[in-house]
């Protein structure tokens, strides 16, 4: 009477399949932005540091540079902190920081009590050129090459790995610090 | 304070679940009277806690506590009440939270419902259902709680997923979650026959409304999301074979197969471990969809909800709880014997062959919907399954169905013939080809030969459907509200195949580059585009584009179909112009702007495409109907009498 058991057969198979597939589901952070590939938007906006000077994606190009949304507010933000700190010190390539939908108080006490790994931050209080960029939440890495195109774009909190595998090797050995 | 509270309540829930599943099972194995007793108040605390948790969540997107990560993640100050209570289910936890709450819904229901059943039996119902709760409640504590913190709150949340910002879309998941979820009280009455290792007549009948109801709600469900598709999303069609659609249309054919073998097993104490096989497998379907949805193994529309690593918690779950029920039925299914035979042209043999063509109909989608799964596990690469091996492998299955049922609802039980019908049937059929065929080949200026066949299956099963209620009516003889329903619902399958039919074969569609004043003609309709304005929404800007149609010369409307960019979330949505006009269905979507002033436009002419969605909630509702038949009042004593021998120690 084998004929009882084919049920519970067919599902172990069925079972044994989707763990298979849940070994390998895609990962969410390799979901590709319709950007990659494109232009990066140009922009020009206040500095934060410096009200009265401005941030544009004209200063900017020529070089390899990392663009990096965040925010004080933003938990993840803080988490991926020290990462940021480390690459500033590598000097392999300039962090440019969009402060995104924040205050001009709150960022400066948390750069100047936590580090500031950026080398220039453009202050964007409304969200508004955050939307240009395709931002779903912060933070959110871009990596532009010298003519000003998104090479790729890291969602979430960077880690060394994501540093070391994802983006080093799309940088060229001899990348240039941008501006200074 | 309230996230807190809500979080305790769950953890509460929980343990309630365990002892719900503890003394529901274990009471009647052991012989344990105190155990048995213990179940209900287990049942009312787990749902007081069930509740209270949800009341949490709901309330703290409504007072717009962005100290919670969920409510910061799905909604923001903007949002209206509305949308700020639907957020609670925009994502993964709280959709979970959702789907636990409502089988609390539907466990309630059932104790209440089965509280004149012999107290062993509806013990291991509701114990069945508490293991389901537990798993649930587990997998939401462990990998999804609704209600952690944030260290530092958002200044506002991130905003409902553009999406999900429609009263359709609103209703969806709640309508297809009852559904989804009532398929589980069949599931417990399957696992409870087979650990009582007795199922009768008697059992049929107390399933059969539970499952109908099931039923009913996963239909109104999926239809509620194709209509949602239909004209938010803009990709025109009813029907894609998404995944995840796919997901929700496994368990509706396994419980409508379910729905037609109960049949059966009722008036004939036939098909016995068949049905039982059916209901286990109609709540499988339903978790295996879950999980599908949830893990991230399949890319679909609906990938918003995807989170990878809680794919393996639920997958343990699944394996769990239907690997049991399955063991179980492997081990039990010798002691449920089928009563009698029957002839070959008996109504259990169409029943039969209705069941062996659903669940073929449900294997070919299941194969489609695992293929891209097989392909990657083997290493074989991506695979992307859609309509073409969809829409032929469906309608091998589907085509004999339809013809089986205008036949098969006039077959007698047991001996088998028609009853003396066999005349009218034929006139019918010959009435039904003429009407198809005029409709296809004059009317609609059809080639094909499936355009025909179909609108004559359709046309038939509406005739067939309708000879024994007249036939009754004139007679005098009252019908039964089980009988009436089952009616409604076959002729509704009936209008439903028709204009199914004509959708497919006669749909107009065009994408048209237009400038400002320029027109295009589709279906017989002329479109003429007038230019684009900007859109100024609460919380989305846009543009707004105008279209005038005209039909013949005369106007017929001005339609505004529109894109919308979404602030917050920096997402752009297409808002199709539909408008309904003497039967068609017309459709117009804004594409790009193409420059120099052009921009793209799709326009689509679909005949009949609203009957549908409609003859699917008429469906619905026939079988809503046949619940509320008298048969299916338990009447104390008799269930009493019936069951005695049930109840006496038949355990193992």
């Amino acid at each position: 009477m084998i004929r009882r058991f084919i049920p519970l057969l067919v599902f172990v198979g069925v079972a044994a399949l989707l763990a298979m597939g849940v070994m390998q589901a895609p990962r969410k952070d390799l979901v590709p932005s319709p950007l990659i590939g494109k232009h990066a938007p140009n922009f020009s906006l206040p500095s934060l540091m410096h009200p009265h000077q401005r941030v544009s994606s004209t200063q900017l190009n020529g070089h390899w540079y990392l663009f990096n949304v965040w925010g004080t507010w933003c938990i993840s933000c803080r988490q991926e902190y020290p990462e940021l700190l480390a690459i500033a010190h590598t000097g392999i390539v300039p962090l440019i920081g969009l402060d995104w939908k924040d205050t001009r108080g709150e960022a400066l006490a948390f750069l100047s009590t936590k580090g500031d790994p950026y080398q220039r931050i453009a202050f964007d209080p409304g969200g508004l050129e955050a939307i240009h960029w395709g931002v779903y939440g912060a933070p959110e890495t871009f990596l532009v090459n010298p003519k000003g195109i998104i090479v790729y774009k890291y969602i979430g909190p960077i880690t060394p790995r994501a540093w070391t595998e994802d983006i080093l090797p799309r940088l060229p050995a001899s990348a240039t610090v941008a501006g200074s | 304070m309230i996230p807190e509270l809500g979080e305790f309540a769950l953890i509460l829930a929980l343990l309630l679940a365990g002892l719900q599943a503890l003394f529901g099972i274990g009471g009647p194995a052991l012989r344990r009277e105190r155990w048995v007793a213990a179940v209900n108040p287990a049942v009312a605390g787990q749902f007081v806690m069930v509740a209270t948790s949800m009341g949490c969540l709901v309330t703290s997107f409504v007072q717009n506590d962005f100290t919670v990560r969920y409510v910061a993640a799905n909604s923001n100050s903007q949002l209206p009440l509305f949308y700020r209570v639907a957020g609670v289910w925009g994502a993964h936890s709280g959709s979970l939270l959702l789907w636990i709450f409502l089988l609390g819904c539907w466990t309630v229901a059932t104790a209440f419902g089965t509280a004149r059943l012999p107290k062993q039996f509806s013990a291991r119902v509701l114990g069945v259902l508490g293991a389901i709760s537990f798993g649930f409640l587990l997998y939401t504590l462990l990998t999804s709680n609704p209600f952690v913190r944030l260290t530092s709150p958002w200044p506002d949340g991130l905003g409902l997923n553009p999406l999900l910002q429609d009263p359709g879309l609103a209703a969806h998941p709640p309508m297809l979650y009852t559904g989804y979820v009532g398929l589980s009280v069949a599931f417990a009455f399957a696992c409870a026959a087979l650990l009582e290792g007795k199922l009768d007549r008697e059992w049929a009948r107390w399933a059969r409304p539970w499952t109908t109801a099931a039923w009913a709600f996963l239909t109104c469900g999926i239809v509620l999301g194709s209509w949602w598709a239909y004209y938010t999303l803009g990709w025109g069609g009813f029907w894609f074979w998404d995944p995840v659609e796919n997901a929700s249309f496994m368990p509706w054919l396994m419980a409508t197969a379910l729905i037609h073998s109960l049949a059966v097993t009722e008036k004939r104490g036939l098909f016995k471990s068949w049905t039982v096989l059916l209901a286990v497998l109609g709540f499988s379907l339903s978790l295996i969809g879950t999980f599908l949805v949830r893990s991230g193994i399949l890319i679909s529309v609906h990938s918003f909800a995807v989170s990878p690593g809680r794919g393996v918690f639920l997958l343990t779950f699944l394996v769990v709880m239907i690997g049991a029920a399955l063991s179980l039925y492997a081990w039990r299914v010798p002691h449920l014997k089928s009563e009698a035979g029957f002839e070959l042209t008996a109504r259990e043999s169409f029943l039969l062959f209705n069941n062996i063509l659903l669940v073929t109909a449900c294997g070919t989608v299941f194969a489609g919907e695992m293929a891209p799964i097989i392909s990657l596990a083997l290493g074989l690469g991506k695979l992307s399954v859609g309509p073409p091996y969809f829409n032929p492998t469906f309608l091998i299955s589907m085509l004999p169905l339809l013809a089986l049922l205008a036949v098969g609802i006039h077959a007698r039980w047991k001996r088998g013939g028609l009853g003396g019908q066999g005349r009218t049937l034929l006139l019918t059929l010959a009435a039904s080809a003429i009407i198809g065929c005029v409709t296809a080949i004059v009317i609609f200026h059809g080639r094909g030969v499936l355009a025909p066949v179909g609108m004559t299956l359709g046309t038939w099963i509406i005739f067939s459907s309708l000879i024994d209620p007249i036939d009754r009516l004139r007679r005098r003889i009252a019908i039964p509200r089980a009988v009436l329903g089952m009616t409604i619902a076959h002729i509704a399958l009936g209008i439903f195949v028709f204009s199914m039919t004509a959708v497919q074969g006669f749909t107009v569609e065009r994408d048209v580059a237009l400038a400002n004043g320029a027109s295009a003609r589709a279906g017989g309709y002329t479109f003429q585009f007038e230019g684009v304005g900007p859109l100024h929404g609460r919380d989305y800007g846009g543009s707004l584009a105008t279209v005038a149609v005209t039909r013949d010369g005369h106007p017929v409307a001005v339609m505004h179909p529109a894109t919308r960019m979404y602030w917050v979330q920096h997402t752009v949505t297409t808002k199709s112009a539909i408008l309904f006009h003497d039967g068609n269905n017309i459709l117009v979507a804004l594409g790009q702007n193409l420059g120099d002033g052009r921009w793209s436009l799709r326009l689509q002419v679909r005949p009949l495409v609203s009957f549908i969605w409609i003859a699917a909630l008429i469906m619905a509702f026939g079988g809503l109907l046949a619940i509320t038949d008298r048969r299916y009042r338990i009447e104390h004593a008799r269930a009493e009498e019936t069951m005695g021998a049930l109840a006496g120690g038949k355990t193992p």
